[in-house]
């Protein structure tokens, strides 16, 4: 017991070094995120100094910028889960060996998840009202509360499958299989679950008919499993091109006919909802109207979506047409990625507010400080995944491990 | 380890990993770890620096308070006397602050005369008076609207409507506060159970338990509620001292807020702060379960109609049109 507690508190250690060894381009990389970060500490502490009137919102439009990443990046967690499905369960083995990745790109993005919502918190400090035996959990009436249980749920779920495969590979060990593949399965629901959960505190509210509609989840789904592969596809370019981790290119390609497929779907989708919204062109497509064309006079968004449908088509169009070049591949990815980012961060929060149940257009734009915080913790999450990124790849590869002198030891259970 | 060796060594791969993580740290490599440091506290200390202009920082006892319906008699005296003091720090007036409970057998509903309404806003006025909501920014918990003739499409209302005189020829007038709902979206949709609906119809929040995740506010189909998005500013002189805990003290920073019918006046037997404005009679407020009130009358009467019917959360607010 002892013995498994100092190789244990040995590897953080160790780890610890390891993560301030590295590169320039490491050096580099890593010290623009930080920066970014402290930034956006800064416009943070000036937002509880002052508090959220530092920000663009409004009582009209009362979740912004946010709780529009927030939920997009609940669309990346579940980037994992499309791994883990052909990797466990049709056993493809292209993507076994970069599962671990994508599930580490959950944390990193459950993390952002949880940060976006805090930020957007007007009493940060009353956060432990939402701790279950502490506070006081409306469980299960609201949505929110059920988004928390399946959030930490998530985060925690993969930091155990992560944590116990990496640290058997450290260890030299075969790891049991009855210690992680229950959890693998559980966490292919559960990411499901992030997903549908998050679009049902959108379904749910009568008072908005933008969000009062059966296809938003199905859309959450559609969208979030174009977005994450297509980000993984690129992170893993970017992985094997400065470390010595090899990934081959059947793992691309296997992600690429993933982003193909989800975003036609997720297009045939929006096809429904236009169709839905404007042939029966009742009152209750003003939101629509809003978010598409412009309503008496307001059109903030227009050229936004406009933008994101563009990209989107075009990607769909590469992904399809496109021969097998990679190069070709990545720019369908990144304009999938970008397209969906406003698709399903502005372009879902906003309309959702406006017009307002009284009727009221107030349009919405994010302040500096509120960008700065944004970027922030977007920095705060690839910075998060590249230090993870950094500290697994040799543990992968197998150079780094447990020093070899030692007896083996059996594993913490 | 001597510099020729450092640079020959480094990123060539020569060491392997072992021998980096477990290596001893030398001379240098403290004097960088120092020096990392330093500048990482600096940078943290320049991020943090507007903390240092935060106003009023919250007490232990106020962080630690637990939700409405834990505390005990005593526990919340102090309570209140604690937000007396604070208020007294903070804006210079002596408030009473008492929290008043339900009274048994009342159940209270609201009915507005459209047909007479003209729009003048006193009931706006008399609000933000009374429930010492912000006065910059702004915050007002009655939205009157002004409304075409014929028509009961909200998007073709004005809400910012400022001529001379009221009212305008063609237009009629629908002022929308909280309705009150039996089957209230807010309060369902609220993570910490901050705002519930009492027992005579009030739906109230707990100022010091809401944690401004503002998940009612998108929930409310009548857009009642507000947020406070920086500290309330109120002139001394304009505030009203007889507080109550759920109801009209000044609220903190970074909490929804709503229109609780003035529950500190109707608790005590008065009427709302709107209906005594009033300067036409168009409101009328009472407790439905007296069949001797006049909204009782009203409602068993006249012909009225509720906004959002369907969106069926069965308000305790209701129009009539009537002479």
């Amino acid at each position: 017991m002892i013995d498994v507690l100092r190789d244990y508190l040995l590897f953080i250690l160790r780890a610890v070094r390891l993560s301030f060894h590295g590169s320039r381009i490491y050096y580099t990389w890593m010290g623009l995120l930080t920066l970014l970060c402290v930034v956006a500490l800064h416009s943070y502490a000036r937002q509880i100094a002052t508090g959220l009137a530092l920000t663009g919102m409004t009582d009209q439009v009362s979740w912004g910028v946010y709780i529009a990443n927030f939920t997009f990046v609940v669309g990346l967690a579940a980037a994992a889960v499309m791994l883990v499905i052909p990797a466990y369960i049709y056993k493809n083995e292209d993507l076994h060996n970069v599962v671990i990745l994508g599930e580490l790109l959950a944390i990193a993005a459950i993390i952002m998840c949880l940060l976006f919502v805090t930020v957007d918190l007007g009493r940060p400090d009353r956060f432990w009202h939402l701790m279950p035996g502490f506070g006081e959990f409306n469980f299960p009436y609201s949505l929110l509360a059920w988004d928390v249980v399946v959030l930490w749920g998530y985060l925690l779920l993969n930091m155990h499958i992560c944590g116990y495969l990496l640290y058997a590979k450290y260890c030299g060990l075969e790891p049991k299989p009855m210690m992680y593949l229950p959890f693998v399965f559980i966490a292919i629901f559960w990411a499901i679950c992030i997903h549908t959960v998050t679009a049902f505190l959108y379904v749910g509210l009568v008072g908005r008919p933008f969000w009062n509609t059966a296809i938003v989840a199905p859309r959450f789904i559609g969208s979030a499993f174009t977005a994450g592969p297509a980000l993984m596809i690129i992170v893993f370019q970017v992985i094997r091109r400065y470390s010595r981790f090899h990934i081959r290119d059947e793992a691309l390609q296997m992600l690429r006919q993933i982003v193909t497929v989800a975003l036609l779907f997720n297009l045939f989708l929006f096809g429904c909802e236009l169709f839905k919204e404007f042939y029966s062109d009742s009152v209750h497509t003003s939101a629509a109207r809003y978010l598409l064309f412009g309503l008496h006079g307001h059109a903030m968004l227009v050229p936004w979506i406009w933008s994101a449908i563009a990209a989107e088509v075009a990607a769909a169009l590469i992904l399809i047409l496109g021969a097998r070049r990679i190069a070709l591949l990545n720019i369908a990815c990144v304009l999938a990625f970008v397209g969906i980012w406003i698709e399903k961060g502005l372009g879902l929060i906003v309309p959702g507010f406006l017009p307002t149940p009284l009727g009221e257009i107030v349009e919405y734009f994010p302040t500096l400080d509120e960008t700065l915080i944004c970027i922030g913790v977007w920095a705060f999450g690839l910075l998060l995944y590249s230090w993870m990124i950094h500290l697994s790849v040799p543990i992968l590869s197998g150079d780094f491990r447990r020093a070899q002198e030692k007896p083996a030891c059996p594993m913490p259970e | 380890m001597s510099n020729q060796h450092e640079k020959k060594t480094r990123g060539a791969g020569i060491r392997t990993l072992d021998q980096i993580t477990d290596a001893p740290l030398d001379r240098r490599s403290f004097i960088k770890i120092g020096t990392a440091a330093a500048a990482g506290a600096a940078a943290l200390g320049w991020a943090l620096s507007p903390l240092l202009d935060a106003e009023g920082s919250i007490t232990i006892d106020e962080f630690l308070q637990r939700h409405y319906e834990r505390l005990n008699a005593d526990e919340m005296q102090a309570i209140l006397r604690r937000i007396e003091d604070d208020i007294s720090a903070r804006y210079g007036v002596q408030a009473n602050l008492s929290d008043p409970k339900p009274l048994p057998g009342v159940e209270y509903a609201y009915a507005l005369n459209i047909g007479r309404c003209i729009g003048c806003r006193r009931c706006v006025e008399a609000c933000m008076r009374e429930n010492n909501t912000s006065r910059d920014p702004e915050i007002q918990y009655i939205r009157v609207l002004e409304m075409e003739k014929g028509s009961l499409d909200l998007e073709k209302s004005d809400h910012y409507y400022d001529p001379e005189t009221v009212p305008q020829k063609d237009t009629y007038y629908m002022p929308v506060q909280c309705h009150q709902c039996s089957k209230a979206p807010c309060t369902k949709v609220c993570p910490v159970n901050a705002t519930w609906q009492e027992p005579d119809g009030i739906i109230v929040v707990d100022y010091n338990w809401c944690i401004g995740c503002r998940y009612c506010m998108a929930a409310c189909p009548y857009w009642a509620r507000r947020f406070n998005y920086t500290t309330p500013l109120i002139p001394v002189g304009e505030i009203t001292t007889d507080m109550t805990y759920l109801g009209n003290r000044i609220r903190p920073r970074g909490v929804v807020e709503k229109c609780t019918f003035c529950l500190g006046r109707v608790r005590r037997g008065l009427n709302p702060a709107c209906v005594e404005a009033c300067p036409t009679g168009s409101r009328v407020f009472g407790n439905v379960l007296d069949p001797g009130s006049p909204i009782n009358y009203i409602l068993r009467e006249k012909r009225v109609y509720i906004l959002k019917e369907d969106a069926g959360t069965i308000p305790r607010f209701y129009y009539f049109f009537d002479k």
